[in-house]
């Protein structure tokens, strides 16, 4: 007998039609997943009733690997088979990883491919890989939870994550059969599971302090979308170092040396993380350690000492808050709520220093280790169909601007950042140089100004334009962003019709950090851009006005010009080189014009040259005017 | 006879129902869909239909519409849990065969 769950009026399906669908928090140090069953969401525990699967995957020596618990008991033991926070190699490339991780845990194998392959006793694996265990499981635990197979799964990303490191969590995904319905950021399902995008339009802040990573990010919910206005963080800021300092006090009120051994501060630590979690609830827990000895220590810890002596932590902690809301431009007395989010944000001091800041009481009221998960469950409940069509449908947005490069190595903005997809815009662009026949599109990504400081996503080009004078060829870019979240661009020649397309599949080779930088360094370098881009412009027109007069020139320069118009012209002509290789935009344009004005006569002679030349031979009574 | 709830299925339906926030009671029902014949439907109600008899039991309006009711009298709906699985289970005298999967039946 088949079990049932409760539907919304009219919405009950028939027999073998049931609309299964999670929702699946794939985090750093532990993922779970989560469901909505008769109206409730609730997170899917498994046959022990542990509801955390510890993102943990031991490859041994034949048979399957084994994933969480298990695989991180192991830990210790198998440290370069057991793979551990995966995510964050997520849709990088060898070198980036090489480059931002100092001491690399795992053994990376050097490989053709962009994309990075660690070396286990059961073979090479990727991190696509890897994570693909850790879905299987979760896929396995739901399908077992709601008994049937899943038609679709919503799963969370970092705000930050870019469309290379998107992709990446989609294939796995893909690889353990799952359908994605959509990829949701992680600060936006915190948002969904408070149901703050059925409230009234406004700024929220997503708080989430987990294990090792800290994250906040500013959103702004209006007109259906939540827009991510800022993200910052500290990828080296979690409870684990709450566990430490505690750990540390400990060793040294029982006078513990530091030359303990790893066995030893391994169970101080786990000791410091049982007292930390009793705080929450008990005003003061007594400490009992074991004494390499063999005696013991007993000692008080209050929870006044604690909030001591996580004070700089927290602090820290706030520093990012300060430069995310000032990324954001918005005031402190906009923020309407703020949203809990990772285990550690149960410490009460976190809490009230977290409410003291944003000058409001956060939102604590689902625990915080599931908020993620459960906001993904409600957004999957709602795409699979399980909900009335009223229901508003979040919709998602590119997380970071979409463009082209043009002359100059510039970046010509088509999609800015936040838009809502699916969406497609085009725009025209035309030749550079008289009878150009091919162009070359460069896609791009990222806040910039300049193509270098933005990450390259694809290059293609359109052949076979028709030679026509610079500026007379009209080509049609046309950028697409499916529901998906896939880019295809498309380039076509309005008057021959010619036309080239790329469908991106991002290039592996970001990191993490690099893309929070990206959007705070658009930010910060906002002036400096503004300057390179004037310059850039200028060094692009003075090229153009170089080739254009030295061409002509050469042509019939001595035919049409007398000694000093020459001479004039080409004085001009090299204080226009002289300030094309200078850096004050102002200068070259001035040159330009100087050279413009002095090559004036010239021009005006050409002109009337090359119509003598035309009429040569011709009866005025010919001349089709 | 009547519809009934055990005491869990009960105290479920109360969460449910409290977190929905809305909502006159539960409808059971049948419907001819399926491998073998009907299917259950089990709805939160908004509405009492002029047709309908409603039950009280436990404190909880079961709403039933006439025609479902011939296929239903005497159900008493349970809810268990089987493995991981958890949910609302008919345990209804009339039905002579279900399905494979029990998700539809015949009478």
């Amino acid at each position: 007998m088949a079990l049932l769950q409760i539907s919304e009026p009219g919405q009950s399906t028939a027999p073998h039609q049931h609309r299964l669908a999670v929702g699946i928090d794939l985090g750093t140090t532990h993922s779970l997943a989560a469901t909505v069953r008769s109206g409730v969401p609730e997170v899917l525990p498994d046959a022990h009733g542990r509801y955390l699967l510890p993102s943990v995957v031991r490859y041994g020596a034949g048979g399957a690997p084994q994933v969480g618990h298990e695989a991180k008991d192991k830990a210790g033991a198998d440290p370069l088979n057991t793979i551990a926070s995966v995510k964050r190699f997520m849709g990088r490339g060898i070198d980036d990883i090489r480059k931002t991780v100092k001491k690399l845990p795992y053994e990376f194998v050097d490989s053709e491919s962009a994309m990075p392959r660690i070396r286990t006793a059961a073979g090479d694996v990727s991190p696509v890989e890897v994570s693909t265990e850790i879905l299987k499981v979760l896929k396995t635990r739901s399908e077992g939870s709601l008994g049937g197979e899943l038609s679709g799964v919503v799963i969370t990303v970092p705000a930050y994550f870019d469309d290379a490191q998107r992709q990446a969590t989609r294939d796995a995904a893909r690889l353990a059969g799952l359908n994605v319905l959509r990829l949701l950021n992680e600060p936006t399902a915190a948002a969904v599971a408070y149901g703050l995008d059925r409230g009234s339009e406004g700024v929220h802040a997503i708080y989430d302090l987990g294990g090792g990573t800290f994250d906040i990010s500013i959103l702004r919910f209006s007109r259906g979308v939540f827009e991510v206005l800022a993200t910052a963080g500290d990828s080296a800021l979690g409870g684990d170092d709450m566990d430490r300092v505690v750990a540390e006090w400990i060793m040294q009120q029982a006078g513990i040396g530091d030359d303990v051994g790893h066995g030893q501060l391994r169970r101080l630590q786990r000791i410091a993380c049982d007292s930390k979690e009793q705080l929450t609830e008990s005003d003061s827990v007594e400490i009992v350690a074991d004494l390499e000895t063999g005696g013991q220590w007993r000692g008080w810890l209050t929870r006044e000492t604690f909030n001591a002596l996580i004070e700089p932590l927290v602090r820290r902690s706030l520093l990012p808050c300060r430069r995310a809301m000032k990324d954001a431009g918005i005031g402190l007395d906009e923020i309407e709520d703020v949203v809990m989010v990772g285990g550690a944000t149960r410490v009460p001091y976190v809490r009230t220093q977290v409410g003291n800041f944003f000058a409001c009481d956060p939102l604590v009221d689902i625990d915080p280790d599931k908020v993620v998960a459960v906001g993904a469950a409600i957004q999957a409940d709602v795409l699979v169909g399980n909900k009335p069509d009223d229901e508003l449908l979040l919709l998602d947005v590119i997380p970071l601007s979409l463009g082209l490069e043009t002359m100059g190595g510039l970046v010509e903005k088509i999609i800015p950042r936040n838009t809502p997809i699916p969406v497609a815009k085009a725009q025209e662009f035309t030749t550079y140089k008289d009878g150009q026949t091919a162009m070359q599109i460069h896609v791009v990504q990222g806040e910039r100004d300049l193509v270098s400081d933005c990450r390259s996503l694809a290059r293609f080009e359109l052949r076979g334009v028709p030679a026509m004078n610079a500026g007379a060829a009209k080509v049609r870019v046309t950028f697409q962003v499916d529901a998906d979240g896939l880019l295809s661009v498309s380039a076509s020649e309005v008057a021959s019709g010619v036309q080239s397309s790329v469908q991106v599949k991002p290039s592996y080779g970001l990191t993490d950090s690099e893309i929070a930088q990206m959007l705070r360094d658009s930010i910060d370098h906002a002036q400096d851009d503004m300057a390179v881009r004037a310059l850039r412009e200028q060094q692009v027109e003075a090229d153009r006005s170089i080739e254009t007069i030295e061409s002509a020139l050469a042509e019939d320069g001595d035919k049409l010009l007398d000694a000093d118009e020459r001479k004039a012209i080409d004085n001009a002509l090299e204080a226009l080189h002289a300030a094309r290789i200078g850096s004050d935009h102002r200068a070259i344009k001035q040159a330009i014009a100087h050279l413009d004005t002095v090559s004036h006569v010239y021009a005006t002679r050409r002109m009337n040259a090359s119509i003598r030349k035309a009429l040569t031979g011709h009866k005025v009574e010919d001349i089709d005017i | 006879m009547a519809i009934t709830l055990t005491d869990v299925a009960a105290e479920r339906i109360r969460n449910f129902m409290a977190s929905r926030g809305k909502g006159v009671g539960l409808r059971l029902g049948i419907k001819t869909t399926g491998c073998s014949g009907m299917a259950y439907v089990l709805e939160f109600a908004d509405d009492i239909e002029d047709d309908d008899t409603v039950y009280e039991d436990h404190g909880l309006k079961v709403i039933v519409d006439a025609k479902s009711l011939l296929y239903l009298n005497g159900t008493e709906l349970d809810y268990t849990r089987e493995g991981l699985n958890e949910g609302f289970k008919f345990n209804n005298p009339n039905v002579k065969d279900t399905c494979g999967c029990g998700e539809s039946f015949n009478i």
